[in-house]
């Protein structure tokens, strides 16, 4: 090895060395981080930085941007934070893998920021989850409902909690409604190998199977199909004949499509139709249009009550000019102000400045209990179920989703 | 024969391997269907006629692919997007507004070919705008180039209607005169349907005699042939080039028409996948010649639709429908294992090919 190499690395490991100690010099002017994942620091009348990872285009984004108005109305209602405002960096999930992520990646590059409320879609979720577990950040989800993102055999990772239902309850509120008040006996569940669409669709066929029915089919289609009479017809055609009910919790574009294709193909045109929250907006309804009648959907409970809820309310629309457009508002705002509790709780002050220990923030989340939010009294379990879970089945009626059941 | 086994390598042996492979997993799907059939005839018909529908489409798209390809030896990547173009616009900007004016309802003959028209005529201004300002320049670029341009294109479009109109799902109004069916054999068929089928019957027919019998169409053929010697003749290629992606989009802009028709809903990235399996339909007819981008969209339709039930279902592969898209361009592969010019394709000389 040449000595000029040598002195090369000499150079480059010297200016790594003196790297390392400007970035501890720095921190160590007024805090010590003790923290073992480390520490947030926020200056004196800086801004404490939290991220949401929702999907907020495509034609899902009805679904992320109420959430993402529900974080927005939390920091506004908060105002300061232990004297420090709020700032929202708002990325986009993309309702993908990929763009989750996209998302991720993006986030946690960003040391400043605290903690990530989303994402929306939980397959999205799955990498985002990874990413920021690995990174250290706290990720609390409004909206993601796949069992498999609590389940620790499965997608769950250290700091990961989340706000909205596991979906084996929608799945075993959905095989209810359809078993016991419908009186149907025999049931097609399709999914479309998303997370989210297939745990709930298992969850539907396990929860119906017990009521005591049958599962005629149980299927799948691709995220961008539009020809959905093929897939249809086989299922009219099962082995245990054309089902009664048919529950396709998949998402806008291709629930539209099923929506509608159902009421055209030979066998199914009396076939009771059933999706879940991710076919729950303003443009889904106007998406699947006049198909909607005879068809259900279930998803969060959204009879709130309570002067939070209220002034929750009236703020969404004088600040965004609608009613909510889509389901996890609410859960968005619970999630957010659980954030600010836990930060409110583990932060250290000094001169105005903070300190967030990034462990210490995880604990406080997992040992939230009996946070009262809007969607009810929020107590999270070991592996990040927060949730107080009440379904609902709605239907829609002259555009807009009532409530029927329970 | 011995001399061809000795000149037998590796690559052949394994592309033997993959149709034998291939060809088995059909048949043996396919015997086990038909002596445990599963389905009725109906159901049977019902497939085809959904396929010769999502075909005809395919088809519509294809010849555009395939009649650019002739012309210019270019895969157009960008052309899904002028079937996007023309049906989005027309949907947001025509038959949203007329069908809320109730013009739709009380006159839907006259309005369906305005909004038809609209969407021609869009899908027609996109492509030669995009033939101009980004293929023109690189008319005599190494052929890479306007592949990737073409793919920016592409990309282009999408996200600039998107900014026009959005990125939700738009729907497309009802029109109570298409819902129903009408009998047929055994079974019923989708009104919808039967318009696709007779609109691309007629428009396939009209094209043929463009393309034979008319001084354009016969100008298209020349260029294709030899640009230079075209030129020659006193035929102008610029000219002729643009007309010939003129009336390629002018058929998306009806396929266009005809999925709203079918599907009720439109959306800026609509035009990706329709435009990816008419690519696959034109090669699996054979690319650069327009009854081959017919039949490779008819057969890719029926492919799509009948194969999932006639050879995977038997096979016990959960969720088999998913795997239509698996099916359609297995089916590539297998014709340019078996036919690499397509079903209907010529052996292209050495300059072409």
């Amino acid at each position: 090895m040449s000595k000029r190499f040598l002195a090369l690395i000499a150079v480059l490991v010297a200016g790594l060395v003196l790297a390392a100690c400007g970035g501890g010099g720095a921190s160590s002017a007024a805090f010590e981080c003790t923290d073992e994942i480390g520490c947030v620091e926020v200056a004196a009348g800086a801004p404490i930085r939290i991220a949401s990872a929702l999907v907020i285009s495509g034609p899902n984004a009805d679904l992320g941007l109420d959430s993402q108005h529900g974080v927005e109305i939390a920091i506004e209602f908060k105002g300061d934070v232990l004297g420090h405002p709020v700032e929202l960096q708002a990325e986009d999930d993309g309702c993908s893998a990929e763009g989750g992520q996209t998302a991720g990646q993006k986030i946690v590059s960003d040391p400043s920021i605290v903690a990530i409320i989303g994402t929306s879609c939980s397959g999205a979720g799955v990498p985002l989850a990874q990413i920021a577990s690995d990174a250290g950040y706290a990720v609390v989800s409004p909206s993601n409902t796949a069992p498999s993102l609590t389940d620790p055999a499965q997608a769950w990772k250290p700091g990961y909690l989340r706000t909205a239902h596991n979906d084996k309850v929608q799945g075993a509120a959905m095989a209810d409604f359809a078993y016991n008040t419908l009186g149907l006996t025999t049931a097609a569940a399709i999914h479309d190998g998303d997370p989210y669409t297939e745990g709930l669709a298992n969850a539907f066929r396990e929860a119906f199977e017990a009521e005591g029915g049958t599962v005629v089919a149980f299927t799948a289609v691709n995220v961008g199909d539009t020809d959905m009479r093929p897939v249809l017809t086989s299922i009219a055609a099962s082995a245990g004949g054309a089902p009664e009910f048919l529950f396709f919790p998949v998402f806008t574009a291709e629930c539209a499509h099923l929506a509608t294709q159902s009421l055209e193909v030979a066998g199914l045109e009396d076939a009771v139709r059933g999706a879940a929250d991710g076919c729950f907006s303003a443009a889904a309804a106007e998406a699947i249009g006049s198909a909607s009648a005879g068809m259900y959907f279930s998803g969060p409970d959204l009879a709130f009550s309570g002067d939070t809820y209220t002034n929750f309310a009236a703020a969404y629309q004088s600040n965004f000019g609608s009613a909510p457009l889509s389901v996890f508002h609410a859960h968005a705002f619970d999630a957010t102000n659980m954030v600010f509790a836990c930060i409110e709780e583990v932060a250290k002050q000094s001169d105005g400045a903070l300190l967030i220990g990034r462990q210490d923030l995880r604990d406080c989340l997992y040992a939230t209990s009996g946070f009262a939010g809007i969607t009810g009294s929020l107590t999270c379990n070991e592996y990040g179920d927060c949730a107080d879970p009440k379904i609902a089945v709605y239907e829609i009626q002259s555009g807009d989703y009532v409530a029927i059941w329970p | 024969m011995r001399d061809r086994l000795r000149k037998l390598d590796f690559i052949d042996l394994f592309l033997w391997i993959v149709r034998a492979a291939i060809v088995a997993v059909i048949l043996i799907g396919t015997v086990k269907t038909i002596l445990s059939n599963p389905y009725t005839l109906r159901n049977w018909e019902d497939f085809i006629i959904f396929g010769i529908a999502q075909g005809s489409m395919y088809a519509l798209i294809a010849i555009g692919y395939t009649l650019v390809y002739g012309v210019l030896q270019m895969i157009n990547f960008a052309h899904g997007e002028f079937f996007m173009s023309g049906i989005f616009a027309s949907t947001s900007a025509v038959a949203i507004p007329l069908a809320r004016a109730g013009y739709l309802a009380s006159h839907p003959i006259p309005s369906l070919l305005l909004i038809a028209l609209c969407s021609i005529l869009i899908s027609i201004a996109i492509s030669l705008l995009t033939e101009r300002i980004a293929y023109r320049p690189l008319r005599h670029a190494p052929r890479l180039m306007p592949l990737i341009t073409a793919i920016g294109a592409s990309f282009f479009w999408q996200y600039y209607f998107r900014g026009l109109f959005g990125s939700q799902v738009i729907p497309f109004p009802d029109i109570p005169q298409l819902e129903g069916t009408v009998p047929f054999l055994h079974t019923f068929v989708l009104k919808s349907h039967v318009l696709v089928i007779f609109v691309t019957l007629v428009v396939l027919v009209g094209l043929n005699f463009f393309i034979t019998s008319t001084r354009p169409g016969k100008a298209i053929r020349a260029v294709a042939e030899n640009k230079d010697v075209a030129a020659l003749m006193g035929i102008n290629v610029n000219r002729t080039i643009s007309l010939t992606f003129a009336t390629g989009a002018a058929m998306a802009g009806v396929a266009g028409m005809l999925y709203a028709l079918v599907f009720h809903q439109v959306h800026f990235f609509m035009g990706f996948i329709p435009g990816i399996k008419a690519f696959t339909a034109a090669v699996l007819g054979g690319i650069g010649s327009i009854p081959g981008a017919a039949v490779g969209g008819l057969f890719l339709g029926l492919f799509e639709s009948l194969g999932p039930s006639l050879f995977l279902q038997s096979l016990g592969i959960p969720a088999f429908n998913q795997l239509k898209d698996v099916i359609a361009f297995t089916m590539l592969v297998l014709v340019l294992i078996f036919r690499p010019q397509g079903i209907v394709g010529e052996r292209l000389k050495e300059k072409k090919a």
